[in-house]
């Protein structure tokens, strides 16, 4: 007799009541216990890791052979055609996954039935946009050996170069002015097939390729401060952002580029089940004493290693995520269904504003995969990705207080983010302000020649992406009455214009110059991601 | 007014106030704290509620008790795979596919057969969650034919005698009860060794239990054992293998066993192509019906043996990460 799996619990909005046991807040490559005030804090759990299709390879084949908005992919396949095959770069999902990676899955199925069809001419291409180049290692963890083994030798696999003259092509205006570019070889091809994972409800849709696949003239149009002030990021259905990005997709349908767009989403088993990090995302009343003796192991652990090696042991971790849905063909159809079935699992309702939103920040963003994550990361992590994880409106007031937990050091990666260190060593100290960073160095950075080559030739991130890391957090920043960082490398955070505090209790004091005493409190219990739903 | 404690009242009253703050006192430091001891509960959330005894008849439940499966997984780490490593140096690829299989349910691996070599390399290869349920089937004439024999065969990579001299019902019988138990099943569908390096027609069994049970076969390739210690040759000599774990092959309604047993030689086949060539051009041969076949040229012997220097190996790159 089979045994049926249990159905995973939905998220909870946790009444802190005397009988609370402290609250597990990331820190970095590390981790706090913090007491919250009883009878006026909540903690925002995450729902736990919906059941993944069991086989994802059927589901796969299924959704290709049965688009949606579109006809079965094998009848756009012909020999003699250009076939290109798209991926989401090493940003996603985060943390990376075990093998086999979704990825890999698809690009397998829609190689093998590119062959059926006898196409010859095919070249996958890595969408960096402005990001960094992917290693071979991490080309092979996305896509697998055997597709790796069969395409790089040859040059058919790479990662594209934004700012090669010769490979992006502008295709034309939007109705407001926006610039699109893309690559060429996207624009050249019979058939773009793009493979997508969806972590947030950012990722995907016309943002996969008008962005993905764009260069800094077509970027710059949406990664602005203007844009990414005036709503938030995650909110597909009211963001200026996404409204950018779907009047450049416009752009892209009507110069005849066509798209088979395949979108994932996989549930929130960043930590797994089993295993001495699957504590972290228990309940913290549900912890057993095995869970309790994990918790400390590693956190004592932890404390003794140097910070080279406790950065090895986290970012070595690949989640064990399961897929929850894949569907494919036209492009706004199939975000549309992606987006419902992220939310099935990441949406959790809650009720009013509160005065002060307290978080945990992790080891990684997107932007630090096997590297640092560097002061600029944490602003952006903080700031940029979780306080905009909300529908409706901010957890906490405007004029509120946000409070986050990392220690933020002074640390680069030199090769991955060279432009970072001269952004925080010149650039922060003269202003802190998104429109006056803009305005004096955005030109400056985005053209210099010294990043463009480390772009272009070794494993840098794009000369202008510490600024736009800096514009993600503008929502917030123009929200908050306060930023406070526990925890965090004074130097560093007075920098960045923000508060430094030693303990969650004394940025609970600081905090109440800006709010009053006995204010209200909201914690965001992340990761594993969790959206809130305001209402 | 109360009057004021005099004398030996006086002193109850401080000792006792004493005596009960230094409880106190002693009370908060010997409190425990979470997560050194157990969490408390919050108040509004609830709780969540896991004999003849030789040759084909040889007797082999006895190696599928616990007991006998944990001693069989202490021979296989920590004697067949360090003595694999030395001589075979094994390669092994594809593993990722089997995560298509639900590790709760048996399967058929199904694999070419060059040497001696292969089983011990494939028990050292097939993921834990199969193996340590796995049964090998082993020539009932070769492996059991003595009783020293059959108890280390047995015990050593789980074998189970198959009579290959005769088609009877009971070899079948025994290993579709077998699987029907929750045991996967290795079997080398030529029947025997490689004479001469190429492969052999597969025979029926694997796509037969495959049917009659209802279980996935994994076909495997296995590359090199050959030059290692072929058959006929009296020591191995180390050299470099591998073993290419494919897609599982799962029983169509519209099959039987003949065409089974074809989808399985052919998937054993293209993974040879693959791991001499890559993955793409195999699956492109593979469609369009140009895939080597694993049995060679219908030819003299000598042109077989030339023919066999066609099927060199590529050099796979180390993975390297930059500074």
């Amino acid at each position: 007799m089979e045994l049926q799996k249990p159905t995973p619990r939905p998220g909870l909005v946790l009444e802190v009541d005397r009988s609370t046991p402290p609250i597990l807040f990331h820190h970095g490559e590390g981790f706090r216990l913090e007491s919250l005030p009883a009878g006026r804090s909540r903690v925002l759990y995450p729902g736990e890791p919906l059941n993944p299709i069991e086989d994802p390879d059927g589901a796969i084949r299924e959704s290709l052979l049965n688009p949606i908005g579109e006809d079965p992919l094998p009848s756009k396949l012909f020999a003699g055609m250009k076939l290109t095959i798209v991926f989401d770069d090493i940003s996603l999902p985060l943390p990376p996954m075990r093998r086999p990676d979704i990825r890999q899955r698809i690009i397998e199925i829609v190689l093998d039935l590119a062959a059926e069809a006898g196409v010859d001419d095919v070249h996958i291409i890595a969408a960096l946009a402005l990001h960094r180049r992917m290693t071979e290692d991490e080309l092979r963890h996305a896509v697998g050996d055997r597709v790796y083994d069969a395409f790089a030798p040859s040059g058919l696999l790479y990662n594209m170069d934004a700012e090669d003259p010769d490979e992006m092509v502008m295709l034309g205006e939007t109705s407001s002015g926006e610039e699109v570019q893309m690559v060429k070889r996207a624009v050249e091809s019979d058939l773009v097939v793009y493979v997508n994972i969806n972590m947030v409800s950012m990722n995907g849709g016309w943002k996969s390729t008008a962005t993905g696949l764009s260069g800094y003239k077509g970027i710059r149009h949406h990664h602005n401060v203007d844009t990414l002030l005036k709503s938030s990021l995650m909110d597909h259905t009211d963001s200026e952002f996404h409204n950018r990005n779907w009047r450049q997709g416009d752009v892209i349908k009507a110069a005849g580029v066509k798209i088979f767009q395949v979108e994932t989403t996989v549930n929130n088993n960043v930590f797994g089940t089993q295993g001495p990090m699957s504590v972290l995302q228990k309940r913290e009343w549900e912890w057993s004493a095995r869970d309790r003796a994990s918790f400390l192991a590693m956190q004592k652990g932890l404390q003794v290693m140097p910070n080279k090696a406790r950065r090895r042991v986290f970012q070595n971790h690949l989640a064990p995520y399961g897929m929850t849905s894949v569907q494919s063909g036209e492009v706004e159809a199939v975000h549309d269904k992606a987006v419902g079935h992220m939310m099935e699992q990441q949406l959790v309702q809650i009720e009013g504003q509160a005065d002060i939103l307290t978080m945990g920040l992790p080891y990684l963003s997107p932007y630090n995969v096997n590297s640092i994550l560097n002061p600029i990361l944490v602003m952006c992590l903080g700031l940029g990705y979780y306080f905009n994880m909300y529908r409706n409106k901010p957890l906490v007031r405007e004029g509120g207080v946000i409070i986050m937990s990392h220690p933020t050091p002074i640390e680069f990666h030199p090769v991955h983010h060279p432009s970072y260190i001269d952004f925080f060593e010149q650039v922060l100290p003269d202003t802190t302000d998104g429109h006056k960073i803009a305005h004096k160095y955005e030109k400056q950075f985005a053209e210099d020649e010294w990043y463009r080559h480390l772009y272009r030739t070794s494993y840098a991130y794009h000369g202008v992406h510490p600024l736009y890391m800096w514009y993600w957090g503008s929502n917030a920043m123009n929200h908050a009455g306060r930023i406070i960082i526990v925890g965090g490398n004074v130097t560093a955070v007075r920098r960045m214009g923000f508060t430094p505090a030693t303990t969650l209790n004394d940025a609970l004091e600081i905090a109440s110059d800006v709010v009053g005493p006995q204010p209200t409190i909201t914690h965001l219990h992340n990761p594993p991601l969790v959206m809130a739903d305001v209402v | 007014m109360p009057s004021p404690l005099l004398g030996r009242d006086r002193v109850k009253v401080l000792a006792r106030g004493v005596a009960q703050q230094a409880k106190r006192n002693l009370r908060g430091r010997t409190r425990v704290p979470f997560p050194y001891a157990a969490p408390p509960i919050p108040a509004s959330v609830e709780l969540p509620e896991a004999n003849r005894n030789i040759g084909g008849d040889y007797e082999t439940d006895w190696a599928r008790r616990p007991s006998a499966r944990v001693a069989r997984s202490a021979i296989v780490e920590t004697m067949l795979r360090p003595a694999i490593a030395a001589v075979a140096k094994p390669e092994r690829l594809g593993t990722d596919r089997l995560k298509a299989l639900d590790p709760d349910q048996p399967a058929i691996f199904v694999a070419n057969h060059h040497s001696h070599l292969d089983t011990s390399l494939l028990l050292t290869s097939i993921p834990h969650q199969w193996r340590y349920r796995l049964v090998v089937a082993a020539a009932a004439d070769y492996f059991f034919d003595k009783r020293v024999k059959a108890v280390v065969s047995a015990l050593a990579i789980g074998a189970i005698p198959i009579d290959r001299r005769s088609t009877g019902r009971s070899s079948a019988n025994q290993a579709a009860d077998l699987i029907n138990a929750g045991n996967s099943l290795l079997i080398f569908p030529e029947g025997g060794r490689s004479p001469d390096g190429w492969g052999q027609s597969f025979k029926g069994g694997a796509a037969y239990l495959a049917q009659r049970c209802e279980v996935p076969v994994v076909p495997v390739y296995i590359a090199g054992t050959g030059r290692v210690w072929r058959k006929g040759q009296k020591r191995p000599r180390p050299a470099r293998t591998a073993v290419v774990f494919g897609d599982p092959i799962y029983v169509n309604e519209s099959d039987n066993t003949r065409r089974l047993n074809a989808r399985i030689e052919a998937a054993v086949a293209s993974l040879g192509d693959e791991f001499a060539t890559d993955w793409w051009q195999a699956r492109k041969r593979f469609h369009d019906g140009s895939a080597p076949s694993m049995t060679g040229p219908d030819a003299a012997s000598w042109r077989r043996s030339w023919a066999l220097g066609d099927r060199a190996a590529r050099e796979r790159r180390k993975p390297s990460w930059p500074n």
